[in-house]
């Protein structure tokens, strides 16, 4: 079937059309991906920024346009607002907590499950990382009600607790930032453990052997070969759990209580409930910045991998 | 388990109960007479039954099931092109830019691309008038958008690790680059690109936050639903939601297992094939 | 060149196409330069190839070896320079519409087709009538014997069957040129010998020009009719691999194609039909039976193979000779069955490595260990080398 689809007159034809108006196959093949990230994902931030430094207004759309009667209209009202409004910088400092909590949780218990895995007999190994895929298969929305049933006050824990007689009232767990920190930990737990594993797995054990040879102890071999050798795992794990924590919306909007203010919240009530564009987009933007450097090393990570892979 | 401490072990185990769990007690409790959920009120398939009738259900599972499949096939198209791109050509004119834009949607906080991609499209209506309104259209080009980025990346891989050599020999026996293409690069590639496909189409189903602010009024996807309802509770109908999504995945994950614990058996026939032809 | 004044070189009614003047050479590389940014990997490179030769470009890794090769195929375009195979010139013929075929190192065998599709794979592209390619695919798999499995895929075939399925595949569309990378390197060494004759075989029945890149001078000596030896992205000579082995241009060559060792000296005397060389190392003077044209004082080194040293036990009977002799004294005895290997350092401090055949059995060889000896060749054994 797929032998066949080069036979479609097309392709070639097209291709040699555009070969004779001075493109190359080469650029086409770029430029169609190309040109749908930048009309989809590069434009859309700019949009972002421009709005950012609008304001409110009753109109359609609802903000002041860029281009005014009087020449170019920047208003930084939106981002003033975020620094005299103490809400904002609470729920700011307040996600990059959460996310960071987090993320070290994801680690302190992501690293021992992948290193357990990554030197599990080889059909094991196989078995275990379907394991940690598997869930992420499934629903996120429903893995994240999933602990609303064992968390609230009559929920699974409670209930056992109580049918032990260890407790005889509930625990208040639903509506805590601490149900954030499950919820999180829960549904990021494999991007934790993937690059971790992928990281361990390729590791040479004969390192470990040579330090042992050298008189190395085991659990100080642990720390200054594998540790540091899996350092780019660490690294591209914590970016994949702490760079979406960050901006978490459904997590803290379901587990969390009311004064789990997180960014993601945050900016979602301001353009769904005070409809308030500017504020927003300048909340996206701020968070952006918060990001800034944790991308980067992602990207750079991202890089240095498939440039080691080709 | 070789050389493993205890210690390491123990954290396994738990790791798992602590991933499992959860998904164990929903399944268990969609079982559940009672309207109460985790209360247990006596064995009863009444939810699923109810389920079945909910037409607002099953119209999201409709719409979400096209969109996944309209924005998995694209997102295919344009991911396995990227993924070429970032494989095959190591240098042209803003190589870094397009890197970076493929990459940054796998982290990029959903808030953000959601909104921004609102906001391009109520610009555009504003200013070419296309597209008009938001629905389907909408959520499948949000879809594309992010979802190419998780198959741009496996098929990077794939091709990185694919030998070169066979491309050129096909060229040195005669063929044309794009005849190349179709008849020995795409079909060594394409189990890739159909996990990549899978893969896309998974998230597609799943996705919530992107999807809520590229949606309008007549277009809920079932994420959408499943939110309205959880958010006032437990809702025993969800139970069997999940316990149905969740033996669908196992189902799929057990026939993939078999199916490929066959295929290790085909290749260890073959080499044994080939050790024996050797003689 | 000196060469060809040499007896051995004097056989008639073999295969030499580049002695004769009149012949037309089939490939024409006329000063080829490829540059990678800065990196020159190869340096105006002219080379003539005739019709039915078996070639071998030979060096170690990064050499420009393949690169070369892979400019023929068309997958590089040169940065300077013209090829031109049977008088058309290749420049701006894309490798898919080359009259070349290619083996690669990997073999490239496509892996979701079979043996069979394989080998078929080109003669589909030119649109052969079926008929004609069944024909011709049943014709090469019983030229490489692997008819009885022409239905299997790559991956159910041992490395030694893939590679005939990579030579019977590139050879089924009957190139004017076969260029082949490596084509033994993935194979044990039982079968690389083996399949070295099997090429030679096949090559002769086609009578399809071949040009072999390797670095495995063993092979190349084997398979070649001529060998190209290349360094740093040019041939430094070209030449039979008797050539090759025995008159070496300069020291690189000596060097790379077998062992040889190497003394330092000063022309003394350079006659038409003699040289004498005065080298540190050597006790006497070194002697040569034929002229270089070279200035008297000139620096020269005089390569000699291990194996045409003569070491004989000290005291010896009768004087020693006036000239190509040296004393030294044993440093290492290394038994490899049909021969032996002696390490010697020379009064001069210099070691030297000599090779002699054990014609009698190892128990009565005569030189051990410490043994004190006089070193000795004739006068038509060493060659002298200005570079």
């Amino acid at each position: 079937m797929l032998a066949a689809v080069h036979r479609l007159p097309g392709a070639p034809l097209l291709s040699s059309i555009l070969g004779r108006l001075g493109f190359s196959q080469r650029a086409i093949v770029v430029a169609v991906p190309y040109l749908w990230l930048i009309a989809f994902f590069a434009v859309p931030f700019v949009i972002v920024l421009k709005i950012s430094f609008a304001e409110s207004i009753i109109a359609r759309p609802p903000f002041t346009p860029l281009f005014g009667e009087h020449g170019i209209d920047l208003r930084t009202k939106s981002y003033s607002y975020l620094f005299h409004d103490a809400l904002y910088l609470r729920a700011y400092i307040h996600s990059g907590k959460v996310a960071l909590i987090s993320t070290l949780l994801c680690l302190l218990l992501g690293y021992p499950m992948a290193y357990g895995m990554a030197r599990a007999r080889s059909t094991l190994r196989t078995a275990l990382l379907m394991l940690v895929i598997l869930p992420f298969w499934t629903s996120f929305l429903i893995r994240v009600y999933a602990w609303i049933g064992i968390l609230k006050n009559n929920g699974v824990i409670n209930n056992i607790l109580i049918w032990l007689g260890i407790i005889h009232e509930p625990i208040g767990m639903m509506n805590t930032d601490f149900a954030v920190y499950i919820g999180i930990v829960y549904n990021y737990l494999p991007f934790m453990i993937l690059p971790l594993y992928a990281n361990l797995e390729k590791m040479d054990v004969s390192l470990l052997e040579a330090a042992f040879d050298l008189g190395c102890r085991p659990l100080k071999a642990f720390f200054v070969i594998t540790v540091p050798l899996s350092l780019p795992g660490i690294i591209a794990g914590c970016m994949l759990v702490f760079i979406p924590a960050v901006g978490e919306y459904v997590i803290p909007e379901l587990l969390g209580g009311p004064n789990s203010l997180m960014i993601g919240r945050v900016l979602v009530n301001e353009f769904f409930e005070n409809h308030d564009w500017p504020v927003a987009s300048a909340v996206a933007i701020a968070v952006l910045l918060l990001l800034v450097v944790p991308l980067m090393i992602f990207q750079h990570y991202q890089n240095k991998q498939a440039g080691s892979a080709a | 388990m070789k050389n493993l401490s205890w210690a390491v072990i123990a954290i396994l185990v738990l790791g798992f109960i602590f991933l499992y769990g959860p998904i164990v007690s929903l399944v268990i409790f969609s079982f559940n007479t009672s309207k109460l959920v985790t209360v247990w009120g006596g064995f009863s398939t009444h939810w699923y039954a109810q389920l079945l009738r909910d037409t607002e259900v099953l119209d999201a599972v409709s719409l979400s099931l096209r969109i996944g499949a309209l924005s998995a096939t694209l997102s295919c198209i344009l991911g396995t092109m990227a993924g070429y791109i970032l494989a095959r050509f190591r240098i042209f004119t803003g190589r870094i830019i397009f890197g970076g834009m493929v990459t940054a949607p796998l982290v990029m906080p959903e808030v953000i691309t959601g909104l921004s991609l609102l906001l391009l499209f109520v610009s555009m209506e504003d200013i070419v008038g296309w597209p008009r309104g938001r629905g389907f259209l909408t959520i499948a080009i949000a879809h594309i958008t992010f979802t190419m980025s998780y198959v741009a990346v496996v098929m990077q891989s794939r091709f990185s690790s694919l030998d070169i050599s066979l491309e050129e020999a096909a060229q040195d026996l005669g063929a044309r680059p794009w005849k190349v293409f179709f008849v020995i690069t795409l079909p060594i590639v394409f189990p890739a690109i159909l996990s990549g496909w899978l893969l896309a189409f998974t998230i597609s189903l799943d996705d919530l936050v992107i999807t809520s602010f590229t949606s309008g009024p007549g277009s809920t996807t079932l994420p959408m639903v499943i939110f309205s309802r959880v958010r006032l509770g437990l809702n025993p109908e969800i139970n069997a939601m999940a316990t149905i999504i969740v033996m669908l995945v196992a189902l799929g994950v057990m026939v993939s297992t078999l199916w490929l614990a066959y295929k290790e058996k085909q290749r260890q026939r073959d080499i044994h094939l080939a050790i024996q032809a050797n003689q | 060149m000196e060469i060809q004044k040499s007896p051995l070189l004097q056989t008639e009614n073999k295969f030499q196409p580049w002695v004769r003047p009149t012949e037309k050479p089939y490939i024409r590389i006329e000063g080829i330069t490829k540059k990678f940014g800065d990196f020159v990997a190869v340096r105006n490179v002219s080379l003539n190839i005739y019709r039915g030769e078996l070639f071998a470009l030979l060096g170690g890794s990064g050499c420009g070896k393949t690169t070369l090769l892979r400019m023929l195929a068309g997958f590089e375009k040169p940065t300077e320079g013209r090829i031109f195979i049977d008088d058309v010139n290749m420049a701006e013929i894309p490798p898919y519409e080359r009259p070349t075929n290619m083996m690669f190192q990997s073999y490239a065998l496509f892996p979701h087709m079979t043996v069979e599709d394989n080998v078929a794979f080109g003669l589909k592209q030119d649109k052969v009538p079926p008929k004609q390619i069944r024909e011709r695919v049943a014709e090469m798999l019983s030229l490489v014997k692997m008819t009885p499995l022409a239905k299997r895929k790559p991956h159910q075939l041992s490395g030694g069957q893939r590679q005939r399925v990579a030579l019977a595949r590139s050879l089924a569309k009957l190139p004017k040129l076969l260029l082949l990378d490596e084509p033994l390197g993935a194979l044990d060494k039982k079968l690389r010998e083996a399949t070295q004759f099997e090429i030679m075989n096949i090559q002769d029945r086609l009578g399809i020009t071949f040009i072999v890149v390797t670095h495995d001078q063993e092979e190349a000596m084997t398979l070649a009719t001529r060998i190209g030896v290349m360094d740093q992205g040019q041939i430094v000579q070209t030449g039979t691999p008797a050539e090759i082995y025995e008159f070496p241009h300069n020291k690189f060559v000596a060097d790379f194609i077998g062992s040889a060792n190497m003394f330092e000296g000063r022309i003394v005397e350079d006659e038409p039909d003699h040289v004498t060389i005065a080298a540190p190392d050597m006790a006497k003077k070194i002697y040569i039976d034929h002229g270089i044209s070279s200035a008297p004082g000139a620096q020269v080194w005089t390569a000699i193979r291990p194996e045409k040293i003569r070491l004989t036990k000290l005291p010896g009977n009768g004087s020693p000779p006036e000239y190509n002799y040296a004393e030294g004294v044993v440093k290492g005895v290394a038994y490899m069955g049909n021969l032996s290997i002696y390490l010697v350092k020379l009064d001069s401090g210099k070691e030297i490595r000599v090779t002699m055949t054990n014609e009698t059995r190892a128990a009565e060889s005569p030189i051990q260990w410490e043994d004190r000896v006089a070193v000795t060749w004739r006068s038509n054994s060493a060659v002298p080398l200005l570079s």
